[in-house]
């Protein structure tokens, strides 16, 4: 009964396409595998075994990130052995560092009430700063994981902070090696790496230095696909107001002609974050620290606020009537002068496609001259 | 971009010249290192060891301004051994016969006495390019920012067509544009010689065509003034007005000394801006205007793909959204120019713009389109010339090497080439408001290889004045292994040392562009 190609993922049918792994037919086909190691786009790890599946006839169960959908295939997504290995990786991922976020220490009355708190205080330091925004805490509530009778292991590094854009926090990274591929297989910055064996594992920049001393170059792609609180931006870190409103808008990155497609986080009219659109051309979340960090312009107190006049050589705030009644007149007394052909603009590779147009039909129709052009050469 | 940023991946080799791709594009730059990665072959055609060179099979190291000769000693290798798409050369081009006499002379070591590049490299890099099934060319300021730029740039369309590259997936000729609406605001006719989609403003029937739309006569059809001819005239007193948007001409034009004269000269100045920049300083009225984030409206990037802004917070203080300023002018001015949003501009663009015409706001929602898409069902273009090339068939140019318009001599023995850093954007008006990327780029300095800092008896970190024959600047010396014997590199962002009073304001005779990759400087310790 089975057709060439197809698998059967929980009595259900689905075709897939030559080299297709179980996880990617699942996803395809809206059936929920947890993943936290799994980065679309590189080569799969199946460190983190989160994923895994029962597939009919083999020994084990199989991590569906790495697994390849062969013909005839049966697997089952969440059999009760799945579900309870999945239980155990998380409570042993919770357990490895410090993820206090679940059901750690308190009996579930008492996380509630922890949790209240900390809504309340929002600077309570206590708080992993990705709280609500985290994939192992998804999962440990999905999976109802509690960690009480574990012992809790204290993080063998200290906290980077050394750089002004990323935090790297080792007492919540899980080793799962997302940042690794993200640095290596999508930027290839080739910056970061595995590095020591065992309890003493930790994810090293260069020969074990801070990012700023390595060949990082603050993509921040690493913070992007970094499921836990492991990897941060300052100034989320920073930021004490997380848990008031956030708009997020999607545009265009302002700086070179890549046009990425990018996230802003907005709260309180302000920019507080820069995320890479996953789903978009030309980027696909990619970014880099220009674009992802380098924000602080918008809400510059240096901003210009006001029309401003030159008199007795000094630049003077004014009205807009003011300025602009001035431009106008002095320009229509120019080209009554002087002619058309001795003024011109320069329209800007900053502004809009409609700032442009609207700039050239002024030059053309209004100032009736082809003195445009703008830095495209510059 | 004849093709799209995702096309690059999938070429067998990719060459990539006078682009120091990570630090100026960094995301696209992305695309070629998962290619090498992917065991593609990537070939870097640059004066500086840059960062893409480790991930490179190849680097060819041509003395600056010798462009025009390693391509051409490229093609003679390519024809010599019979290497070229005689296919694609029958039935997509013309002029073949005058190319293939020009290059005869381009032997690979005639090509190595001008260029320094030796001629095996240059016989083994023809044959890696003209054989790959699918060969992308990436190029940028380095290749356009001479007085022969324009030469460069038909050059390396000689390469690709000799090899029948264009047109295809995985090929093309890409220039990568450095700035998010360079593309744009040349599209939109932010040009001295042509209106939106590069309709020309001497042509009878353009001028008609925008009388027409516009409701409006006497439209000018003589074309205009580039940039730095505006600047030129004025320092001479033959001009008399700007208004510039966006744009700090005081740190990103060639030979300051000389500009800023011209700006003075001016007699009325408007800037209009986010910042008070170095020329804004200048103007006689500065206008607040808008920056991206507060804004609706489009950008159209590298690839030709337009792509939607949005406005995601509210502008400071007075500050007007720059179309309406300008507007608002014209109106002042007796023409009467309004609209009610960004979208109504854009909708008239679409009908005086043919390669914008089925672009609209609401098709793009949700991702851009690559002009040209010329009605509301096409989707679009994103390899251009699959078919035949805008002028029909695609013209061979036979092209001679051209020295630089300046060269070195005794008192100024060293070349000088200017472009970006990673962590900051142009003139830094933008960047320079971040304490992340100034803490990672503080300031100015000059690369320069260890040989030469040791000849300078100057070491790593120390003062020193950079002079040209235009001006001085004073920066700290940094001694890098990206830097070749005699040639220095200066990124151009720092107004307080603005590499720029050094460069040299001659231009290529068609496009304007200044030779900022040339000059003769030399260096001392400073005091």
């Amino acid at each position: 009964m089975s057709k060439e190609n197809t698998i059967t993922i929980d009595n259900k049918q689905f075709e897939f396409k030559a080299g297709e792994t179980i996880l990617e037919v699942a996803q395809r086909n809206n059936i929920f595998i947890p993943t936290l190691c799994h980065l679309k786009g590189t080569t799969p790890t199946g460190a983190c075994r989160v994923c895994v599946v029962e597939v009919k006839g083999a020994r084990d169960l199989v991590p569906s990130c790495a697994a390849p959908a062969v013909s005839g295939m049966f697997v089952r997504s969440e059999s009760p052995e799945v579900i309870k290995a999945r239980k155990n990786i998380i409570q042993l991922m919770l357990a490895s560092g410090n993820h206090n976020c679940a059901i750690r220490k308190f009996e579930p009355e008492d996380w509630t009430s922890f949790h209240l708190k900390v809504l309340k205080e929002d600077s309570y330091n206590e708080l992993c700063p990705v709280w609500g925004d985290c994939k192992l805490q998804d999962l440990a509530y999905r999976y109802q994981v509690t960690t009480k009778s574990l012992p809790v292991s204290s993080s063998n590094y200290p906290m980077e902070t050394v750089n002004p854009f990323i935090i790297r926090d080792f007492s919540r990274c899980i080793l799962c090696g997302r940042c690794v591929q993200a640095c290596r297989e999508i930027q290839v910055n080739n910056a970061i790496d595995f590095g020591y064996r065992g309890a003493k594992a930790k994810i090293v920049a260069g020969a074990d230095t801070a990012l700023k001393n390595s060949d990082c170059v603050f993509c921040g792609e690493c913070v992007q696909v970094c499921p836990v609180g492991a990897l941060i931006p300052k100034e989320t870190f920073k930021n004490k107001k997380r848990f008031e409103k956030t708009e997020t808008v999607r545009t265009t990155c302002s700086y070179c002609g890549v046009g990425c497609q990018m996230d802003l986080t907005v709260q309180n009219n302000k920019i507080v974050q820069v995320n890479g659109a996953k789903d978009a051309e030309p980027n696909h979340g990619s970014l880099c620290v220009k674009g992802r960090y380098g924000y602080d312009f918008v809400a510059s107190p240096e901003r210009l606020t006001t029309p401003l006049i030159k008199k007795n050589g000094k630049l003077e705030e004014a009205s807009w009537d003011e300025a602009l009644g001035l431009v106008a007149d002095r320009f229509t007394e120019i080209k009554t002068k002087h002619g058309s052909d001795l003024m011109g603009v320069l329209t800007s590779a900053r502004v809009t496609n409609e700032d442009n147009y609207i700039a050239q039909k002024f030059t053309r129709a209004v100032l009736k001259t082809n003195n445009i052009d703008h830095c495209a050469r510059l | 971009m004849t093709n799209t940023i995702a096309d690059i991946e999938t070429a067998d080799v990719i060459l990539v010249t006078g682009s120091n791709t990570t630090e100026n594009h960094p995301v696209l730059s992305t695309f070629i290192k998962r290619a090498a990665l992917k065991g593609k072959t990537v070939i870097v055609i640059d004066p500086r060891k840059i960062k893409l060179t480790e991930h490179s099979q190849k680097w060819l190291r041509p003395n600056p301004g010798t462009d025009i000769a390693w391509i051409n000693g490229l093609m003679n290798v390519i024809v010599k051994e019979n290497l070229h798409d005689k296919e694609f050369i029958k039935n997509r081009t013309e002029g073949f016969e005058a190319l293939q006499e020009t290059v005869k002379k381009y032997t690979p070591a005639y090509v190595e006495e001008i260029t320094g590049i030796p001629a095996n490299d240059i016989v083994e890099t023809a044959r890696l390019f003209a054989k790959a099934e699918k060969a992308s060319i990436c190029y940028c300021m380095g290749i356009t920012q001479h007085t022969c730029g324009t030469d460069n740039v038909k050059s390396l369309a000689n390469l690709s067509m000799l090899c029948g590259h264009l047109g295809k997936a995985g090929g093309g000729v890409n220039p990568l544009r450095g700035q998010n609406n360079v593309q744009g605001a040349c599209d939109m006719g932010g040009l001295p010689n042509v209106f939106t989609a590069y309709q020309k403003v001497d042509d009878p029937t353009a001028v008609r065509k925008y009388e027409t739309a516009w409701n409006i006569s006497g439209l000018s059809n003589k074309p205009g003034l580039a940039v730095t001819e505006m600047i030129h005239k004025a320092e001479k007193g033959e001009f008399k007005s700007l208004y510039i948007i966006g744009e700090n001409p005081l740190v990103s034009d060639p030979d300051l000394n000389h500009a800023e004269k011209g700006f003075r000269n001016l007699e009325f100045l408007v800037v209009q801006d986010i910042f008070l920049t170095e020329t804004a300083k200048l103007a006689d009225v500065v206008l607040p205007s808008f920056c991206f984030a507060e804004k609706d409206g489009t950008f159209s990037n590298t690839e030709r793909r337009v792509q939607r802004v949005r406005k995601a917070v509210e502008a400071p203080g007075f500050a007007r959204e720059d179309w309406k300023i300008t507007c608002e002018i014209a109106t002042r001015m007796g023409t009467k120019m309004h609209y009610n949003s960004s979208e109504e501009i854009f909708e008239e663009i679409r009908k005086v713009t043919p390669s914008y015409a089925g672009i609209t706001w609401e098709r793009i929602e949700n991702g851009g389109i690559h002009w040209p898409c010329p009605t509301v069902d096409h989707p679009g273009t994103p390899i251009l010339h699959t078919t035949q090339f805008t002028r029909g068939k695609g013209l061979f140019h036979a092209i001679d090497h051209q020295a630089p318009a300046e060269v070195t001599d005794a008192q100024y023995p060293l070349i000088l080439t200017t472009g970006r850093v990673l962590y900051h954007y142009h003139t830094g008006s933008m960047t320079m408001k971040s304490n992340g990327l100034n803490e990672m780029s503080p300031e100015c300095f000059v690369e320069i290889s260890q040989n030469d800092a040791a000849k300078l008896d100057i070491d790593d970190g120390e003062m020193v004045n950079v002079f040209s024959r235009r001006g001085k600047i004073k920066a700290k010396l940094s001694v890098s292994s990206k830097a070749v014997d005699g040639t220095v590199f200066i990124p151009f962002h720092f107004a307080k040392a603005a590499a720029n009073r050094l460069t040299n304001a001659k231009i290529d005779p068609v496009a304007k562009i200044p030779e900022f990759k040339v000059c003769a400087i030399t260096i001392q310790k400073a005091a």
